[in-house]
């Protein structure tokens, strides 16, 4: 997951999002945020019930606009990136046009950026390699399993090879095992594509197993509470999650989210020990 | 809703009536229209209020034969469903039978009808009425017994509740939104199938031939008066089927 | 073989339905007053006799009699061509009423004002009378004239089919195609689709099962429409014509009648199978429904 570090993949500058500003029933979901985000990087946006996570994302998406502050996208405006076609989503309902058989639904995308048939053909089959679903192209969606649905999706949203990728709890509603399967493919997938990924999710083992940054956010507003960094290495696999490091990120997560673990890096810095 | 989307759907529709109405008129009067083809809305207007009584007294004939229809195709059709949601495979017979009839049109039964009375009796009319009421209120209320969450029963089952006792309990209370549905079908259905079993001879005291007979004699924008008291007609019945449904869903969340 | 089997089924239960009201008809024959008679004090039981109520057998035998004493037509061809003429007219009315009902559901999807404005009166429509204006609309036949085209009368009782039709059409075109849920919509925008290319590829599909039973209305509106504008004005050619026709024969002929009543339930029963077989090629890799 290597790339010039010098190329920010998203950048967002102190940008707030409030809802029917103004009005009785103003809602101020995201407040002042800053975060910068590296090409190739993997960053989980984890945070309680209206935290503003996917507000965010959809801020990054360009499905909203931003009360205040900007957000770049691979060195454009938001806007601008969504008309190139810089990112693909997914979502937590896989969204599959029931209509359409599996290749048709990864090729949407390219038919509406005007592909010739071939070419969109050709792609699709080698998305569903990427995502082993080789055999499923003449099916339909509801033929096939929740997991094998998110894979589409997620085939779907990168067909056109985007450098960035958003996920608004993709695995939501799957259950452990499965969700457990798919967090192993997704970094197999985005490893080989070198897909910058922006996550969000509910769970704390999720996002420090897939990410390399953490970022937890606070009840309304929105705010970014801290950053974790994820020490575990680029090769994840099921040893991962039995590692120390593992659960050390997962208590650091946990302790952000509480409000508590900012004291407890001051209480071990005047101990003297190392919080990691 | 806020004031201002209420004011919204209230102007809109208005406004596209009225400039709809301005529109036929100016229409009328600049090509000139014969009356034959389009009578303007002015002249509409006033053979309508110069015939006012006579319209009423069709409006009556032709009203109280689907009145009458309407109430004994309700009674009948809730009897039956009663029957229905008792004897299942009895549903099963009954009701796709009752949609396919939606396909053909039954009306022209009054023709048959009429052989069977005398010739002055309003009675083929109102049968016919009866009928197709008859269908739409028994498929509805039967669907509305017998289509209960299965978990309700289960439930009147673990208290050892008798069969009646859940028809009482559960089921009626269920089929009563179905019922309304069916009504807000029923009674513009009842009107329109009253209006066309007069084409088929029998009195003609009734808007249908009021309408055929003033166009025989040319007098088209008459004709139109007819259909604007028939069209108010149906839209009194649908009305009150509607105040209806909204009195017996007070303090019910939608 | 599921489809085999529902269609058989239901041709089963067809047969049977009519053997149980044939079963009824000549019970009533045998045991009701012959003159008409009293229930409940009110004049409404009707008459049993052969003239009234001829046997089902009369009226199946009527069928291979010639149509008038000492033609050669047989009656079942004159019903046949009329019943084939308003299925003719029948779908003219719907296809228009189709194409009509669409393209303004299109409009109404679109333009949020237009959808205020005249959503109402469509719903209101259905709810009014819209046959009385059959006598007014088939009038215009052979008197208007727009250019050289002279309006064929027959062509009044189509637009009043399509008049019939196209208000449902349109009324559940529209459901269907807002009836997208907001995340495939979402998915749209994060593509920069415009907005006719999400009306192709994702509202259309999406309101395929919305336009079905729409389409059967419409359907039968068709029909209805065809063959009301015939009778109010005796349009000849017509199911409903002959309808009307043999009906003032009654006192001499009466099963002749009936020879044009199941001509015209033929009618809409074929104008309804048309649609039901398009819904089977609409629906066909659609996941079933569960039947309660």
């Amino acid at each position: 997951m290597s790339a010039p570090a010098n190329i920010s993949a998203v950048e967002v500058v102190a940008t707030s999002k409030i809802f029917n500003q103004g009005s009785g029933k103003q809602v101020d979901a995201l407040l002042d945020v800053n975060l910068t985000i590296q090409s190739g990087e993997f960053v989980s946006l984890i945070g309680p019930s209206g935290c503003g996570k996917s507000t965010l994302l959809r801020l990054i998406a360009n499905l909203l606009e931003p009360t205040q502050g900007s957000i770049r996208v691979n060195n454009k405006t938001a806007a601008q990136a969504r008309l190139d076609q810089d990112y693909g989503m997914a979502f937590q309902q896989a969204g599959l046009f029931d209509w359409r058989t599996v290749c048709k639904n990864i090729e949407l995308p390219l038919e509406l950026k005007g592909w010739d048939k071939n070419k969109r053909e050709a792609r699709a089959i080698e998305m569903l390699g990427l995502v082993k679903l080789e055999e499923f192209g003449n099916m339909y969606p509801w033929q096939l399993s929740g997991g094998m649905q998110q894979r589409v999706a997620i085939a779907r949203a990168l067909a056109a090879h985007p450098p960035l990728l958003l996920m608004d709890e993709p695995f939501g509603a799957l259950d452990e095992m499965t969700r457990e399967y798919m967090q192993g493919e997704l970094l197999r997938i985005c490893a080989e594509t070198s897909t910058t990924v922006v996550f969000v999710t509910h769970s704390i083992p999720e996002a420090v197993y897939l990410s390399n940054r953490v970022v937890v956010m606070s009840p309304r507003p929105g705010r970014i509470l801290e950053v974790i960094d994820v020490n575990l290495g680029s090769k994840r696999n099921e040893q991962t999650r039995a590692a120390d490091g593992f659960f050390r990120s997962i208590t650091a997560v946990r302790e952000a989210l509480r409000g508590t673990h900012a004291e407890h890096v001051a209480a071990n810095a005047i101990r003297g020990a190392e919080d990691r | 809703m806020t004031i201002l989307s209420r004011t919204k759907n209230i102007a809109a529709p208005l406004i596209f009536g009225v400039s709809f109405l301005a529109l036929w008129e100016g229409v009328v009067v600049g090509f000139d229209l014969k009356p034959y083809f389009l009578a303007a809305p002015s002249k509409i207007a006033e053979q309508f209020f110069k015939n006012t009584t006579r319209i009423w007294e069709a409006t009556v004939v032709s009203g109280t034969n689907a009145l009458v229809g309407l109430i004994v195709g309700t009674i009948l059709g809730i009897a039956m469903s009663f029957v229905l949601s008792r004897f299942r495979f009895l549903s099963q017979l009954v009701t796709p039978l009752a949609i396919s009839l939606n396909a053909i049109p039954i009306f022209v039964l009054v023709a048959v009808l009429n052989n069977m009375y005398s010739i002055t009796s309003e009675i083929p009319r109102r049968f016919m009425v009866t009928l197709v009421v008859y269908f739409i209120v028994l498929v509805n209320v039967a669907r509305g017994l017998t289509q209960v969450r299965s978990i309700h029963v289960e439930l009147m089952r673990s208290y050892a509740a008798s069969d009646l006792a859940i028809l009482r309990k559960v089921r009626v209370p269920n089929a009563i939104p179905y019922l309304f549905t069916a009504l807000k079908v029923a009674a513009p259905a009842s009107v329109i199938t009253a209006f066309v079993s007069e084409y088929f001879g029998g009195s003609q005291n009734g808007l249908g031939s009021r309408i055929t007979s003033n166009i025989a004699n040319s007098k088209n924008a008459a004709a139109w008066a007819y259909v604007l008291g028939a069209c108010l007609l149906g839209l009194a019945f649908y009305t009150v089927s509607i105040i209806l449904e909204s009195l017996t869903r007070k303090g019910q969340t939608k | 073989m599921k489809l085999a089997g529902r269609i058989a089924y239901r041709t089963v239960m067809f047969v049977l339905t009519i053997a149980f009201v044939t079963a009824l008809w000549e019970l009533y024959k045998i045991v009701g007053p012959q003159d008409g008679g009293k229930f409940l004090g009110v004049r409404i039981l009707p008459r049993a006799n052969d003239n009234a109520m001829p046997h089902v057998s009369t009226m199946l035998s009527r069928y291979s009699r010639p149509e008038v004493r000492g033609s050669d037509k047989k009656i079942w061809i004159v019903v046949l061509s009329g019943a084939w003429f308003s299925l003719r007219l029948s779908l003219v009315g719907f296809f228009l009423g189709t194409t009509i009902g669409i393209g303004l559901a299109i409009l109404m999807a679109r333009f949020n004002l237009i959808r205020r404005g005249l959503l109402p009166y469509l719903v209101m429509s259905q709810t009014v009378p819209l046959i009385a204006l059959a006598p007014l609309v088939v009038s215009w036949g052979g008197k208007l004239e727009i250019g050289s085209f002279v309006w064929p009368r027959w062509l009044s009782a189509s637009i009043l089919g399509t008049f019939l039709a196209f208000f449902p059409i349109a009324v559940g075109t529209l459901r269907g195609l807002t009836s997208v849920p907001s995340a495939a919509l979402e998915l749209m925008e994060s593509y920069a689709a415009s907005w006719k290319q999400t009306l192709f590829k994702l509202r259309f599909p999406a309101a395929v099962p919305f336009m079905v039973p729409a389409l059967k209305l419409g359907a039968s509106g068709a029909v209805v429409g065809v063959v009301v504008a015939e009778i109010s004005t005796g349009l000849k050619g017509g199911i409903g014509r002959l309808i009307i026709e043999y009906a003032r024969e009654a006192t001499g002929d009466p099963a002749k009648v009936f020879t044009a009543v199941f001509g015209a339930a033929a009618l809409g029963l074929t104008m309804s199978g048309l649609v039901a077989f398009s819904d089977l090629f609409l629906m066909r890799n659609r996941p079933k429904e569960t039947s309660t």
